[in-house]
């Protein structure tokens, strides 16, 4: 499926200041059972969101009316566990386009990707520094600009580069995928194969 | 020549091209797939009018949501039914080599994968499932993947990848008894953390490393993913020939001799350089347990919980809510805390070497009553020799009943949940929050460890018995 382009994004975010988020937490094993990409964001941090009961957990940031926006901040070393790409279309489905924490899990930092959701890694005092500056002020704006790979935060003067791979920002910048390359690869790997 | 790692060798054999200012397009020899993340790749293909390009290179078997009862009855739990029914469908219209339920040779994908001579050193081997490191045991290049790269897999039998830094992990001398493959994998973790492996694949080596078996092997590589790295591997030796020989799928005749002499190739050149190496003795490593929500929080099972008076910020905050999960305090002692539930099987425990274990530990004693157990074997094939060794008469004198296989109550997405607020000595890999089951306290551990709890109830040494 081709991904949506990305450019620049200005939004408020969501700050989740837990380490280690796992992807058990992100989208429960429970709710793998589509066989279709989609609806995945009803069930974003399930576990964290709804109490045992059903009901609402008014405690949960995604429930807390003063927060929104399309940036995720979160504590590092996000998205460990297991595989499932369902992590990532969770985040998106849910409408995030943005992930900020100062460590990644490879693999969902790779699907991430995959699935035209940015992951940007920033160093821990920038992160520390957005905590406090949402938690003081929920209205708190972030700038990512992927052209200039900077992430900043205004109110705050706050400014940093974020690394990535050359190739998937042409991906991301172009709303191409993997699949697309590979199919125009088809006479490399058929020659591959014969060595 | 420069001196390479086993790592390097056999990912650039797989290279098939390098894509300027980005990721290398590795081909897969062999791909595995389970009911969970490919229904979305198989869409994926078809809406772009495609058809799976290796359907020969590619192994299908449904174990993430399959009851561990009654299997041959319909799955009553529809969405489940509905997701194995699409696999099986799917691989029907692709082509694709499928192991049922009712199959002699269902189980969990990496068991399977295994047990049936698919998995072969010097292989580059890919699933939608980040404990394919399993299979890294053989000397294979193995990891998990998405469903996007699933779906590239599908296309062009390649994905694309930059290539990961490599680490030595060296673990010489030899294990104390009632010390397991399974305590050194949670004993590097409690070193390493959750992310100290973000970045690297691991090469496992050292005595203590090759005198395990092959079952040893696959659950030290299985729990590769745990502190964060993408696999773990193996050099092959005479027990991987040994286990690989005469499997249906493995070589035969004169293509085993070729395959043979260039599997004995296949290891680190003396003074190759690692991008990272860890030394562990191991005789400092004892039976472990974890007391928290991440398999990094392990501690010897004779020891306490830390004390968490050096953390800080963010990460004081989760120590303390993961403590708050499991109903446990900083500074308390392992032993002896009262347990529910017992849980052998998996991909990591859930081998007949393990059901071994077990069985001999259990032998002439009973159940306690408090604990519920569930033995699942990892495979149909396990189950079988199980049967036909006495284990399973051995298992029920001592109060114990044999499941049917799938992954069960390691992710919880059929039936085998734990319940809210119990604990669970488990075989398996992982101690999320709710990984068992919405509310269940994972406590990971040994076959060993696991049996010890079994009969007294209670965090115990093995050792001890
Ligand atoms: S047993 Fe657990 S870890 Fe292994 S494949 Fe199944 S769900 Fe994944």
């Amino acid at each position: 499926m081709p991904i949506d382009k990305f450019e620049t994004l200005q939004s408020t975010a969501i700050p989740l200041p837990i380490e280690n988020v796992d992807t058990d937490q992100i989208i429960p094993a429970r709710f793998l059972k589509a066989t279709e990409r989609k609806g995945f964001g009803d069930n974003l941090f399930r576990d964290w969101r709804y109490k045992k009961d059903g009901s609402q957990n008014g405690d949960f940031v995604l429930n807390d009316d003063r927060y929104n926006g399309s940036i995720l901040v979160a504590g590092k070393n996000f998205g460990s566990g297991s595989s499932r790409e369902h992590a990532a279309w969770a985040i998106y489905d849910h409408g995030f386009k943005v992930v900020v924490s100062s460590f990644f899990a490879d693999i969902f930092k790779g699907n991430a990707l995959n699935n035209g959701l940015l992951p940007v890694v920033v160093s821990e005092s920038f992160l520390e520094k957005t905590f406090d500056a949402i938690e003081k002020d929920a209205t708190t704006k972030l700038t990512v600009n992927l052209e200039a790979q900077t992430i900043t935060n205004q109110a705050l003067g706050l400014s940093e580069s974020f690394e990535i791979n050359p190739y998937k920002k042409e991906c991301l910048l172009k709303g191409y995928d993997d699949i697309d390359y590979l199919i125009h690869m088809k006479s490399d790997i058929e020659s591959f194969e014969k060595k | 020549m420069q001196p390479k790692t086993l790592f390097d060798k056999i990912w650039d054999a797989h290279v098939v091209k390098q894509v300027e200012g980005g990721p290398n397009v590795v081909y897969i020899d062999r791909h595995f797939i389970h009911e969970v993340t490919s229904p979305v790749a198989f869409t994926g293909i078809e809406n772009r009018g495609l058809k799976v390009a290796r359907p020969a290179q590619t192994t299908a078997t449904p174990d993430h949501n399959v009851p561990t009862i009654e299997q041959d009855k319909p799955i009553k739990d529809e969405e489940s039914r509905f997701q194995v029914e699409t696999l099986e469908k799917n691989c029907s219209n692709h082509g694709i080599q499928y192991y049922g339920l009712g199959s002699q040779n269902h189980g969990i994908v990496h068991v399977v994968g295994p047990e049936m001579g698919y998995t072969q050193p010097g292989m580059t081997i890919v699933c939608g499932d980040s404990h394919t490191s399993t299979h890294g045991a053989f000397g294979s290049i193995a990891f998990g993947i998405g469903t996007s790269e699933v779906e590239m897999v599908f296309t062009s039998q390649c994905i694309m990848q930059p290539k990961p830094k490599t680490m030595l992990i060296k673990v010489d001398g030899e294990l104390s008894d009632g010390v397991t493959a399974k305590d050194i994998a949670l004993y590097a973790i409690a070193k390493l953390t959750t992310s100290g492996g973000t970045g690297y694949f691991i090469e496992y080596a050292g005595s203590a490393v090759e005198n395990l078996s092959m079952e040893g092997r696959m659950t030290l590589c299985n729990m590769s993913i745990e502190c964060g790295a993408r696999g773990g591997m193996i050099a092959p030796d005479q027990t991987t020939f040994d286990y690989v020989e005469g499997r249906p799928f493995a070589p035969k005749g004169e293509a085993w001799d070729k395959a043979l002499a260039e599997w004995k190739e296949l290891k680190t050149d003396s003074g190759a350089v690692y991008d990272a190496e860890f030394h562990y003795n191991a005789a400092d490593i004892t039976p472990m347990i974890t007391y928290g929500t991440n398999p990094g929080m392990g501690v010897s099972v004779q020891g306490n919980i830390p004390s968490g008076a050096d953390l800080e910020g963010t990460d004081r905050i989760s120590f303390e809510k993961s403590l708050e999960y499991m109903g446990l305090s900083a500074g308390q002692q392992m032993l002896g805390h009262p347990i529910d539930y017992v849980f052998v099987g998996s991909c990591t425990n859930g081998r007949i070497e393990d059901l071994r274990a077990f069985a001999a530990f259990v032998d002439g004693k009973k159940k306690a009553d408090r604990v519920t157990a569930w033995i699942v074997p990892g495979s149909k094939v396990v189950e079988k020799q199980a049967q036909e060794e006495g284990l399973v008469e051995v298992l029920e004198r001592a109060g114990f009943k044999m499941r049917e296989p799938g992954c069960s109550a390691c992710l919880a997405m059929n039936d085998d949940k734990i319940p809210a607020g119990k604990y669970s000595v488990s075989t398996s890999n992982r101690n999320f929050e709710g990984r068992q089951g919405p509310g269940a306290r994972t406590l990971l551990a040994s076959p060993l460890v696991a049996a010890a709890a079994a009969i007294t109830g209670v965090i115990t040494d093995p050792r001890e018995l």
